[in-house]
């Protein structure tokens, strides 16, 4: 197992907002310049830190979505309507405003660049937001498989840009709409059948990383293993405000 | 730390609630694991204590362990992914009682899950009524996302540090680090003093 890249303290950074861009109605990416980022590998997270006037703070972790790229950071934000800190990082925050952060974290859930073994993707939601850093962090161009779980169209985060990289690139796209499909499709949720057709089969060695909601991770990792996939193979990351 | 105001935040605060730093209040109860839930049945469950020396010191299967003295515990519990919980109902067996007539020189604990999961801790965080292996959890048995049939139940650690599934206990002579310990969290990861991460 390889080491995360945090020998010493995690400083909090104080990072500035150069550009914000919608990817849904609710979903939105913040684009950062962070002086003194020391870096990060595909799939990691930040946590994030406001503070009001009166120095009442709160934090929360956001993953990050573009491939390691110098000081420039990108992380997409799901607006959670009740939520605390998603509402004001997807309304409130511009371009020019400072934002404090701190990571890289999580060293578990990381792709190493340099493996040649296929890749899957299985996303649920907002859980494609570190995914997107592995499919942005594929410059040698192995094969990946992306099996995304989502309501609707309308909620696909990066769809011109994962259409386009499915276009020049071995990436496979499989969009599993829960509530609403596009005309002709059906709506459908990851099942052993879906498993079995579009993710890799076991004896091919796929890397594995599944995120999303728990009720979708669990689900999608019991499925990998009942379908001999190596439990050690298959790397989780669960999100979400809710509850089980 | 610094004291960058983000402008036009007020946040949300409750009066008289009492989290640690960067904590805010869950009323679900999230999961968090590394990877899939390992199937533990208790027929064939099995805890184990560890000397220092290599030796077995100490085993239960299920039945024993349902025989040793429960207790009722209610805590709160907080996760290093920034929530906390506040008074949780746990029933289980106290490390106190694990621990008893058990002979070390050791400072310190390894604790190991099925599944492959590891987590370091002093040994005096485990005694003194500080720490159980817990098999239920609101009056149910634990459920398998959550750890069952048991894990550990650390309270005034971070909640990683409360290894799910777990099936024993190394005694060390010195510290080594588990497995989110060695990616880069706290070895002691006390959520007042916000140990998340090595050097906090």
């Amino acid at each position: 197992m390889a080491r995360a890249a945090v020998p010493g303290r995690l400083n909090w950074l104080v990072a500035t907002v150069t550009a914000t861009r919608d990817e849904t109605a609710t979903a939105r990416t913040l684009v950062l310049d962070v002086p003194g980022w020391p870096g990060h590998r595909a799939g990691q997270h930040v946590d994030v830190k406001l503070t009001a006037e009166d120095g009442y703070s709160a934090q929360r972790s956001y993953s990050i979505a573009s491939a390691p790229d110098g000081q420039r950071l990108e992380l997409t934000v799901q607006r959670i309507g009740d939520g605390e800190v998603s509402p004001y990082l997807t309304g409130v925050l511009a371009p020019g405003d400072p934002l404090e952060l701190r990571g890289p974290i999580g060293g578990w859930f990381v792709w190493d660049p340099l493996s040649t073994a296929p890749v899957l993707l299985m996303a649920g939601g907002s859980g494609v937001v570190p995914l997107m850093s592995i499919v942005r962090a594929n410059t040698k161009k192995v094969p990946v498989r992306l099996i995304y779980s989502l309501r609707s169209p309308a909620d696909i985060l990066y769809a011109p840009e994962l259409s386009e990289r499915a276009r020049v690139s071995p990436l496979d796209l499989t969009y599993l709409y829960t509530q609403a499909a596009p005309a002709g499709q059906p709506t459908g949720r990851i099942s052993a059948n879906v498993v079995a057709s579009a993710a890799w089969p076991p004896d091919g060695k796929p890397a594995i990383f599944v995120c999303g909601p728990s009720g979708f991770v669990e689900t999608a990792a019991d499925l990998l293993v009942a379908g001999g996939h190596d439990p050690a193979s298959v790397k989780t990351e669960r999100f979400g405000p809710t509850g089980t | 730390m610094s004291g960058i105001i983000s402008r036009g935040f007020s946040g949300r605060r409750r009066d008289g609630e009492k989290l640690p730093p960067g904590q805010y209040l869950e009323t679900g109860f999230p999961v968090l694991s590394a990877g899939p839930t390992p199937p533990v049945r208790t027929e064939t469950w099995q805890f184990t204590i560890t000397a220092e020396t290599g030796d077995t010191a100490a085993r239960w299967d299920w039945q024993q362990f349902m025989a040793l003295p429960q207790e009722s515990i209610t805590v709160d519990i907080h996760c290093v992914t920034k929530w906390s919980k506040l008074g949780t109902h746990w029933r289980g067996v106290s490390l106190d009682t694990l621990l008893d007539g058990i002979a070390t020189n050791a400072g310190y604990v390894m604790a190991r899950s099925y599944g492959g999961y590891t987590t370091n801790l002093p040994l005096p965080d485990l005694r003194g009524g500080k720490a159980w292996v817990a098999y239920q959890y609101e009056g149910q048995p634990l459920h398998p996302e959550h750890g069952g049939p048991a894990r550990l139940l650390v309270p005034h650690l971070y909640f990683w540090k409360s290894a799910k599934w777990v099936t024993g206990l190394d005694l060390m002579i010195e510290d080594r680090h588990g497995f989110w310990e060695e990616l880069g969290y706290h070895d002691y990861g006390d959520p007042w003093r916000e140990q998340r991460y090595q050097g906090d």
